[in-house]
């Protein structure tokens, strides 16, 4: 059976397309070749005046290009092949003869929208899963079937860089506001209002389309003011990507010229920039971790067959500190959770309450949901100092004070006042999960949910098992983590887990540095370079001195030497620097804004006056430290695989996306040179930098993380 | 002894309230509808409710707000629940959720429903305030107006005194009286002296006070959140530790000047607040795991010439509510008077315990019976804890149901005065 299926009534073609055996309708080759021949059929057949291009999924107009496709490219050839046959079928459809009304409900997505660009009049639907955009940069391209003419030239460029240079997906109504569709109808009459279009157009009608604000004709319509437009896009898009992503620039690059040499010399820069990029590292990684994250959507958590997840709407939360607060307000606005709040008083509660409420009104500032909608959502946080309605709750996580007994009294209070096969975690990040449940009856329900500071913007959870935990509970705390928002990664119960297990050795390696003589402008600097969100110092600044120093004393205590943290973290919690909370640390801060470096530190750490560290190995002392670890974990069944490995680093640190996470990377570098470096440091700063057995081993044997 | 409908007993399983607070104090800014939202949505936490057991919900209010004129249905629509909750509004003025308690007790008994949310809301700090008629007149005229000269035409009728605006008093609107007019009346006819008053308004707070502190007021209780206020309300801010003699009879009478007995402080404030109760086919709450606080026996409602002696309604209900559980007055181990007044209070005791007043009324020979004062309103009541008319009537049923299993009560009974000359009564047991 077909793709594309032609109706005609009235004198009007309906172009159905449903992509048999897929949810989700994407361009691939078939399909391409199926269009080529259905547009014959809609020119030759003389009935048709106007035609309606439609989805027959019901929440699917067209998701895009085929990813599959695309990543089977081999060569840059192939790639200019491929995105010049792409091309000619979007101008074909332009060129039809036959005005073409594109009916959009569902994702409408980078190929997808690049078509319905072609078409000469669009109409989507309000439902909520239309989503419609240009999300190409995101994996290392540019939208090369002429979206970056098209759409600058439909709203105007600064509208279509906004567009295009953050791979935004648009709500129906924002794409409706900002010109991209002609109308926003409800779902239920999108056909009639289609085929009504159709039969206008069919008679010669010229839509006019919405014209933009002021301040955008004034820019847009004049070179000087589209000059304007450029630059202030190029210095905000170094800022971000700091010249490690190449297709945000080359989009921009393909934009500029076409406005200026027309739309022909435009598409032949489309082209040219796709061939590049589509067979470039940094989009490799990127359509690797889009790969990763798809699959870990779909990971139950655990091997071999899996038990079904146990839905969870019922949420506990013992401890309403900033963690707490944090998640209950995630919880409510990714999920409409009912989270009930526990603590020892109701002003604790109380403050937790407000914590979550936060989170909720940002989704109203931001327009994600109306004031009804926050304020039904609102009633679903409640608290009380009491476990009185514990049994309620399918999973409970407690937040509470990072020491064991106040643990292990929670636990207890946990387990006396929840049902049978009511999960219970704990969001502690220093203390092994195993040894919090050495109190419970039923240890197999009790595992780790380790969330990530702040709550609403970190994207990762690590869901922490024992050798007890079973697997309905694994799955179950999986699924719940997905449901609120989170990518999740499965961890063994080790020291420090996955995260701070890798990030040890790094922000140790920092604090050396310092002590070393190096400054905090070099280290921070030497790692922003490398791609890091943040410098190791201002991460030190955030996560708070103390608790970073907590956690590097646990793995100490765990795993000796090798992870020895310098005295110069605790001489500044002596000092009352604990970071930004305190409002100084490395750097000073100001009404929550950070200032310069405070100079003073130095003394405090008894910094030496100056550096004998070369300026290469800065970078590579740090980086090299954090790879070896993970290596190491990796070995040891920290994480179940190198994906969740790197998917982790990359969600939970800012590993740098386009180096792939650092398995990945140890992967590009080969376990040979690694090896080799590691030997070099070790030689040089300690045994602390000794290759790890694995990689060792995978040097000799030749072996990578990942099949090459 | 008459029992309605097919025999199923209804239990009351839990129950719930919001502190109860003087109007105009910190619950100001919460509107009626999240009042009853909290108690409600605390009910559900504490009866560990998924949400889809409840059948049906109830809810009292006497002052419903424009913008929300069944507060039941916005009850029942809380994201606790699912979609398919029926709700009704109930107004009997200060019995309205009892009624509302009654209601669902019926559609138990029934067998329409096995579980039913009843309860009731008021806040006394958002009153609605009416446009004059004219000036709702000129409003309705130029939004139906086709010209603008006909608009003009409307707007020059308009004069400034339009503006003022139109205040609902708490009067009866069938003879102009208020409460405070009524409660006046009756002390005077029924010799309530200023002092019986006093002392029984301070006897409300002393117990009121002992029932907060030993925390048997508390554990109603569900805290709130109050929007830009520091901290949580726990408790009711009407009841006062240092209540005397002294301070009370310092106050002016307000009602009558010269002659007047009834005070402020002799009297129920204006107050804010909800209250909810779960009630439970004896079978579901069996079938849930419930143990019952109480179960309903019996109620009735009376009613009576609002012109004559306007809140003697109990006086009536009582021996009818009474008669229907097929017990006496001597049986009640714990009894729940409602409030509105020392002088109602005390008039309708007097009624009681009269036997002129049971032939002359009720036609019966011998009086209701004695109070035993150890037994009644033993946590204080409404001139305390406060009085958020469509509330109270939980507030009462809740406190005695807790209070019977505490004492291991076999009866007790709610008795409730109302505005129209209303009377509720209620007759709960155990085992």
């Amino acid at each position: 059976m077909g793709a594309f299926t032609i109706r005609v009534e009235d004198g009007i073609g309906w172009l159905v397309l449903d992509l048999p055996g897929e949810p989700v309708n994407k361009i691939t080759r078939a399909v391409r070749h199926e269009l080529d021949e259905a547009l014959d059929r809609l020119v030759a057949d003389k009935e048709i005046r106007a035609v309606v291009l439609i989805s027959g999924k019901p929440d699917s107009f067209i998701a895009g290009a085929d990813i599959d496709e695309f990543v089977a490219l081999k060569s840059r050839e192939e790639a200019y092949e491929l995105v010049r046959s792409g091309q000619a079928l979007v101008n074909r459809l332009e060129r039809l003869g036959k005005p073409i009304v594109a009916a959009i409900n569902g994702a409408c997505l980078g190929g997808g929208l690049e078509a319905a660009l072609a078409c000469t009049y669009r109409i989507a639907s309000d439902d909520p899963k239309t989503r419609i955009g240009l999300p190409e940069v995101q994996l290392g391209i540019i939208p090369a079937a002429g979206g970056c003419q098209r759409l600058p030239r439909l709203i105007g460029v600064r509208a279509a860089l906004d567009v295009i240079l953050a791979g935004k997906q648009l709500a129906a109504r924002r794409a409706y506001r900002v010109g991209i569709v002609d109308e926003l109808v409800p779902r239920a009459i999108l056909e009639e209002v289609a085929l009504k279009a159709a039969k206008r157009l069919a008679g010669g009608w010229k839509p006019k389309r919405h014209r933009r604000g002021a301040a955008d004709l004034a820019l847009d319509r004049n070179p000087l003011g589209r000059r304007v437009v450029y630059g202030t896009a190029k210095n905000q898009l170094l800022k971000k990507t700091r010249g490690h992503y190449p297709a945000p620039e080359a989009a921009l690059s393909a934009v500029q010229h076409g406005m200026k040499h027309g739309i022909e010399s435009g598409l032949d820069m489309e082209a040219a920039f796709f061939a590049e990029l589509a067979v470039d590292d940094v989009s490799r990684r990127l359509v690797q971790i889009f790969f990763a994250t798809a699959a870990l959507k779909k990971d139950p958590g655990v091997e071999g067959d899996a038990p079904d997840p146990v839905p969870i709407s019922n949420l506990g939360i013992v401890g309403a500190g900033f963690m707490g607060a944090g998640i209950g307000g995630v919880a409510v606005a990714q999920a409409g959770v009912d989270v009930r709040f526990r603590d020892t008083d109701f002003d604790r509660v109380a403050k937790g309450l407000e914590g979550a409420r936060k989170i909720l009104k940002g989704r109203l500032e931001r327009r994600r949901i109306d004031k009804y909608e926050y304020r039904r959502l609102d009633r679903l946080l409640s608290g009380s100092t009491g476990y009185e309605s514990f049994r309620r709750l399918g999973l409970v996580i407690e937040a509470v004070f990072e020491d064991l007994d106040v643990k292990h009294e929670v636990m207890r209070a946990i387990e006396e006042n929840v049902r049978d096969d009511c999960i219970i975690a704990s969001n502690t990040s220093t203390i092994p999960i195993a040894r919090i449940a050495q109190v419970a009856d039923r240890p197999e329900r009790v595992l780790g949910m380790h969330f990530f500071s702040p709550v609403a913007k970190m994207p990762l959870l690590e869901v922490i098992v024992t050798d007890k935990t079973a697997p309905w509970v694994t799955v179950s705390a999986v699924a719940f983590g997905r449901k609120i928002g989170k990518t999740v990664i499965v961890v063994q119960d080790q020291p420090g887990f996955w995260v701070n297990r890798i990030l040890g050795p790094y922000l140790n390696e920092a604090s050396r540095l310092l002590q070393e003589g190096v400054t905090v402008e070099h280290i921070d600097k030497a790692m922003t370079k490398f791609g890091f969100p943040v410098g190791p110092v201002t991460l030190l600044d955030e996560v708070g001195l103390d608790v970073a120093r907590k956690a590097a004393e646990v793995l100490h205590e765990a795993f000796g030497e090798r992870m020895e943290p310098r005295g110069s973290i605790l001489r500044m919690i002596e000092d009352g620097r604990l970071g930004r909370k305190s409002g100084s640390g490395f750097y000073r801060y100001e009404k929550g804004k950070k200032l310069e470096v405070d100079e003073t530190a130095y003394e405090i750490i008894e910094a030496a006056a100056s550096s004998k560290v070369p300026r290469e190995d800065v970078a590579q002392r740090l980086v090299y430290a954090m790879l070896n670890e993970a290596a190491r974990a990796l070995d040891e069944g920290v994480v179940r695989s190198p994906r969740d490995g790197d998917v982790g680093a990359i969600f939970g640190i800012g590993f740098p996306p386009f180096l792939g996470g650092p398995l990945r990377h140890l992967d590009e570098i080969g376990a040979k040179g690694a090896v080799a470096t590691l030997q070099r440091l070790a030689e040089t700063y300690g045994d602390r930098f000794a290759p790890c057995p694995r990689l060792v081993r995978m040097a000799e044997a030749g072996e990578r993380f990942y099949p090459a | 002894m008459q029992q309605a409908g097919n025999g199923r007993r209804v239990a009351v399983v839990a129950g719930c309230r919001s502190p109860f607070c003087k109007s105009g104090t910190v619950l100001r800014d919460v509107p009626a509808v999240d009042l009853a939202k909290h108690a409600v949505v605390e009910l559900v936490h504490r009866a560990n409710l998924t949400g889809k057991e409840v059948d049906e919900l109830y809810f009292g209010q006497v002052v419903p707000s424009p913008l929300a004129p069944n507060i039941a249905r916005e009850v029942s629509l809380l994201p606790q629940f699912p979609p398919s909750i029926p709700a009704a509004s109930v107004n009997r003025a200060c019995a309205s959720a009892n009624s509302a308690i009654a209601t669902g007790r019926d559609q138990i008994v029934l067998g329409h429903a096995d579980v039913v949310v009843a309860g009731g809301a008021e806040t006394l700090s958002d009153i609605p305030i009416l446009h004059s008629r004219r000036f709702s007149d000129l409003l309705v005229g130029l939004s139906k107006a086709k010209s603008t000269a006909a608009r003009v035409k409307l707007l020059s009728s308009f004069r400034p005194r339009d503006l003022v605006p139109v205040t609902p008093a708490i009067a009866e609107p069938s003879t102009g009286q208020t409460m405070g007019q009524s409660a006046e009346k009756m002390a005077k006819l029924n010799g309530i002296t200023r002092e019986s008053q006093d002392e029984f308004a301070l006897r409300s707070h002393k117990l009121a006070h002992a029932g907060t502190e030993d925390g048997r007021l508390l554990a109603e209780i569900a805290p709130i959140l109050v929007p830009d206020s520091s901290g949580a309300v726990s408790r009711d801010n009407g009841v006062r530790a240092d209540a005397s003699l002294e301070e009370m009879a310092k106050l002016k009478p307000v009602f009558d000047r010269r002659y007047g007995t009834v005070t402020a402080a002799n009297s129920s404030p204006l107050t804010d607040g909800a209250a909810a109760v779960l009630l439970m086919s004896e079978e579901a709450a069996g079938a849930h795991g419930f143990e019952p606080l109480a179960f309903i026996r019996s109620y009735a409602v009376a009613a009576l010439d609002p012109g004559d002696q306007l809140l003697m309604g109990p006086a009536y209900a009582v021996p009818e509510a009474l008669d229907r559980a097929g017990i006496g007055w001597k049986e009640l181990g714990l009894v729940e008077m409602h409030e509105a007044f020392a002088s109602q209070v005390l008039s309708n005791i007097q009624a009681f315990e009269s036997r002129q007043w049971a032939q002359e009324h009720l036609g019966r020979a011998e009086p209701i019976g004695e109070v035993d004062w150890d037994t009644l309103n033993v946590m204080g009541g409404s001139i305390a804890i406060g009085h958020p008319f469509g509330a109270t009537g939980a507030r009462i049923t809740l406190t005695l149901a807790n209070e019977m299993k505490r004492r291991d009560v076999e009866f007790g009974l709610i008795s409730v005065c109302a505005q129209g000359g209303m009377g509720f009564a209620m007759v709960l047991e155990r085992s």
